[in-house]
């Protein structure tokens, strides 16, 4: 039989506010456990939450870049459980009236084709802090860390309009490049700043009814995302074909030993019983305020993809490499201002550069390139003072650290001989010194003739230490040669 | 000293009659010998009272004092006091010093007022007889068989037993009110929103709402004056101009129309009490006021509606109380569970654990359409009986309470009939509206309230017409015996 994959996307974002969503303290990441902790946060007894303004308009600015409804009256809601990094007993979050309604998103796929995923909702909830256990603490011991409660994050919940696993990573690349676009997020999967829960069921083909689903949750890489959905579908297959069934459960990705593992099932599930916060008022949002936000709305990932392409005459395939991803595109756009070449600029942001990074796994915010450096190496490379095979010599040069590219094409003498009247004298020197090649040449067909020449240029190369401009070479050796005839 | 009035005791202290230090040690001294048989203050901060006494002396000398300098007040133990154990009367906060203070501790700190203590009152402000105390029981200084309403127990038995000068209280369903009625005192629920929630450990956050007790109107507008303020803690809290409460007490009630709901007047109303207010609203029709019968018709519907609102917003309240941050933990938790159930079950009294488990159960799966929409679409009702009502009158006056103070255990084991004390007070914390209570008469030696309910923010002209009536009448002067 063959079966059809069915995927939905929850995503939580967290927002790039400095500070809590209902209190004053930093969401700065990295520090001390509980030194970014107030005693709203804490859930102190009598302390109350005032909603950061920021965060509403962060939200709104993703639904308006989604094309999406947008609640002018949302409601904050409490949802009840008994956890100990949950200070409070519930979570602030939105069910019933959520700040971004249904919009949708645009995805391209590797084959070119495009698609559109619904978007169900977004709401704005608070994040809740971290459980510390054995190991990551103190033997027998568990910790709690409340500095990330009270993170603000929108949670993107998508229509399950994915097929595989190449569109649901599409999708989440797609969100990760619109809302690092928006500069509501910064995008720091490994900080935890985006996370994903994937719904997945599959179904034979053809039929319409979904099958029953499970969750993975809380997979904070592109990388994981994939392999789990593998791991997930196969796993509902191979049941279902052995004659069982799935049950709805949620389901744990553990990414360093490529396992998933059952967490809790339907029946364990809690009941939240949500209800609206009494402590906070309905959001609520004016006319003139959304058209503000939608007016000061930066440049989205797919208005710069079409921009890429008009302005630099990018290809499709440049454009979408170079524009989905916000700090890339920002690179690119630096590089070539200072370079003057699109083209150029672009083969060695998305090629050479992007390869160097990911082999040594550091983000172009880290890269020991800056955008001025590349460009240096690429006016280099127009203007002919280096070939491509030295270029990639200067490069790794300004990897490590040794300069700017003229200070390593000066420094190593890589200069590319373009004086012609040193390049004459080179060519007659070989020339004298290879009278055999030169009658050869002159005896051979005319047709036939154009083959001999690689053999001087060799020569040539050799002797100028690859320093001559091949081209110019090229035109002086043909030229002589036919005096000569 | 004790008998004095806090516009009597502000002129003193300006006229050097006695200095704030002398006060603050005379009600220190009145509460080491008389509280012992009331039990009204949980905690008494002499140390620190005396400190702030000596302050305000060097600021009343220097001339610049705000109005309440010196004056010797008594908060209640839900309000959070940096530095002082703030128990909300639970075994669950007995251990709790909070490190910062309410907004409205805050205000009194700014005005120089001098803190004598934290008042005793029912676990977590559920309970209308102050006998679900961790701390044990207040006793009525007017018959100490007798309860002194509650949950604000303490604070309206500190007042009537001339322990303090004025007290903080708070109100979810009647909670000043009440007791101010049972305890022959004047108490005041301002507008939801009028005075910051901030600091205010949380019973029913849509109702909850802080406010003065103490002996005359006059008093509880010069408490007010420092209560109220805008709070951008606070997103409940309301930002609207405050009006000096005590500038128009002298303002002519002649043409005040007082609305008269029939629906207060009915079945289980004690007949002496009734008399009492009726007698009360013959002494406003002397004075200019006109009667007007009108009819609040969804008033037999505020005590379910109240009874699954406040527990369903206490129950997601009190999940904090969980034995991981503060307050009490069980020993030895084997588990995460254990933690949790044995924490709660041991730390909370047998009231407080009623009302989460109501306010779990009204908002289950299944339930919450049934019980918390129900009721919610019921408190729009009972807003709108209020706003038709105040299209023809200015102020409803109504009994506070169905009858005088009842004795200990007496509605200890029917939760219901408990529940029913507060049924002409409930509406107006449901609708958010300002109410108060004045003392208008006695019944079997016990004092009787006469509530009177305005529209919102109309509390200046609540406060002149309770101070015209104890300009009329005297009932705010009785003095329990033995104080």
């Amino acid at each position: 039989m063959k079966w059809e994959t069915v995927i939905g996307l929850e995503v939580h974002v967290q927002l790039a506010t400095k500070t809590k969503i209902f209190s004053a303290a930093s969401t700065a990441f990295g520090a001390e456990p509980n030194t970014q902790a107030c005693s709203i946060d804490l859930a102190m007894p009598g302390t109350l939450p005032v909603v950061n303004e920021q965060a509403i308009d962060y939200a709104v600015m993703f639904g308006l870049a989604i094309d999406a409804e947008i609640g002018m009256t949302s409601v904050f809601e409490r949802k009840n459980y008994f956890y100990p990094d949950l200070p409070k007993g519930y979570q602030t979050t939105q069910l019933e009236k959520p700040i971004v309604g249904a919009g949708v998103v645009q995805i391209h796929l590797d084959n070119g084709d495009s698609k559109s995923i619904r978007i169900h909702h977004a709401h704005l909830e608070e994040d809740a802090g971290k459980s510390l256990h054995e190991g990551n603490f103190r033997p027998g011991v568990s910790g709690i860390d409340l500095n990330r409660a009270g993170t603000p994050l929108i949670e993107i919940v998508s229509e399950p309009d994915m097929r595989n696993a190449q569109e649901a990573v599409a999708f989440a690349k797609k969100l990760h490049s619109i809302v690092t676009s928006l500069g509501i997020c910064d995008g720091e999967m490994s900080q935890g700043s985006m996370r994903f829960d994937v719904n997945i069921s599959v179904r034979p083909e053809g039929i319409t009814e979904l099958g029953t689903r499970t969750e993975t949750k809380n997979l904070n890489s592109f990388k994981f995302m994939e392999e789990a959905i593998y791991l997930e579908v196969e796993r509902q297959i191979d049941l279902l074909e052995d004659g069982g069934e799935v049950i709805q459960e949620t389901r744990l990705y553990n990414g360093e030993t490529r396992k998933a593992r059952s967490m809790r099932s339907k029946e364990e599930a809690n009941d939240y019983r949500y209800f609206p916060c009494p402590d906070l008022l309905p959001v609520v949002l004016s006319d003139e305020h959304v058209a503000q936000l939608r007016a000061n709305l930066p440049e989205l990932p797919d208005a710069r993809q079409a921009r890429f392409m008009e302005q630099y005459q990018l290809s499709q395939y440049d454009a979408d490499i170079l524009s989905t991803d916000t700090s890339m595109a920002n690179y690119f756009e630096q590089a070539t201002a200072k370079s003057g070449n699109p083209k150029l600029t672009a083969n060695w942001v998305a090629g050479e550069l992007s390869a160097r990074l990911n082999a040594e796994n550091i983000s172009l915010e880290q890269s020991p390139v800056s955008a001025e450096q590349l460009a240096g190496l690429i006016v280099r490379i127009a203007d002919n003072s280096i070939s491509g095979k030295m270029a990639k010599q200067v490069f790794e040069g300004i990897w490590d650290g040794q300069g700017d590219a003229d200070q390593i094409i000066e420094s190593r003498g890589l200069k590319q001989v373009s004086d012609s009247g040193a390049l004459e004298a080179m060519v007659d020197k070989v020339l004298a010194n290879n009278q055999a090649m030169v009658d050869d040449y002159i005896n051979t067909d005319p047709d036939k003739r154009k083959k001999k020449l690689g053999g001087f240029m060799g020569q040539i190369m050799k002797a100028s230490k690859g320093q001559a401009n091949p081209q110019q070479v090229s035109q002086i050796l043909a030229q002589k040669l036919n005096e000569m005839l | 000293m004790h008998n004095h009035t806090i516009a009597e005791l502000i002129t003193g202290l300006r006229n050097k009659v006695f200095s704030s230090t002398e006060l603050t040690q005379h009600f220190l001294a009145r509460i080491k010998t008389l509280d012992s048989d009331f039990n009204s203050l949980i905690s008494v901060t002499e140390a620190q009272a005396l400190k702030a006494a000596a302050v305000a002396d060097q600021q009343l000398a220097a001339g610049d004092a705000p109005t309440l300098c010196g004056i010797p007040i008594v908060h209640k133990d839900i309000f959070c006091t940096q530095g002082v154990r703030t128990s909300c009367g639970s075994k669950m906060l007995d251990n709790f010093v909070p490190p910062y203070n309410a907004t409205v501790i805050e205000n009194f700190q700014n005005s120089g007022a001098v803190m004598l203590g934290k008042s005793n009152m029912d676990e977590f402000a559920m309970g209308s007889s102050n006998e679900t105390s961790f701390y044990g029981p207040v006793k009525n200084p007017w018959s100490t068989d007798c309860v002194p309403g509650g949950s604000s127990g303490g604070s309206a038995a500190a007042v009537a037993a001339r322990l303090t000068p004025g007290a903080t209280a708070t109100d979810t369903g009647g909670s000043i009110r009440q007791p101010a009625a049972l305890c022959g005192v004047t108490g005041l629920k301002p507008t939801y929103g009028r005075v910051s929630r901030w600091g205010m450990i949380a019973f029913a956050s849509s109702l909850d709402q802080g406010g003065p007790m103490a002996r005359t109107a006059e008093d509880c507008a010069l408490l007010l004056n420092c209560m109220a303020s805008y709070d951008h803690k606070d997103s409940t809290c309301i930002d609207r101009p405050i009006p000096n409460y005590a500038a128009n007490l002298g303002d002519s009630l002649q043409g005040l129309r007082i609305g008269i709901p029939k629906e207060y007047f009915s079945e289980g109303l004690n007949a002496g009490t009734q008399k009492a207010v009726q007698t009360s609203l013959s002494e406003y029709e002397k004075m200019g006021a006109k009667l007007v019968e009108i009819s609040l018709p969804n008033t037999g519907l505020s005590v379910p509606a109240y009874y699954v609102i406040a527990p369903a917003e206490a129950s997601a309240n009190l999940s904090r109380f969980d034995g991981v941050k503060y307050g009490y933990r069980c020993d030895n938790p084997q588990d995460l569970q254990d933690l949790y159930c044995r924490t709660r079950a041991e730390g909370f009294g047998d009231e407080v654990q009623r009302r989460i488990l109501i306010g779990t159960y009204c908002l289950s799966a299944g339930y919450y359409d049934a019980y918390y929409g129900k009721a919610q679409q019921v408190r729009q009702l009972i807003r709108q009986d209020f706003e038709q009502a105040f299209e023809q009158v200015d102020l409803i006056m109504s009994p506070t309470c169905p009858s005088p103070a009842f004795k200990f255990d007496a509605k200890g084991n029917d939760p219901v009939a408990m529940y029913l004390e507060d049924i002409y007070t409930i509406s107006t914390n449901l609708a958010g509206l300002p109410g108060m209570s004045v003392p208008c008469g006695m019944v079997d030696g016990k004092p009787v309230g006469l509530q009177i309910i305005g529209n919102y923010f109309d509390e200046a002209r609540m406060l002149n017409a309770a101070y015209q009536f104890q300009q009329a009448t005297d009932w705010h002067q009785l003095t329990p015996e033995g104080v």
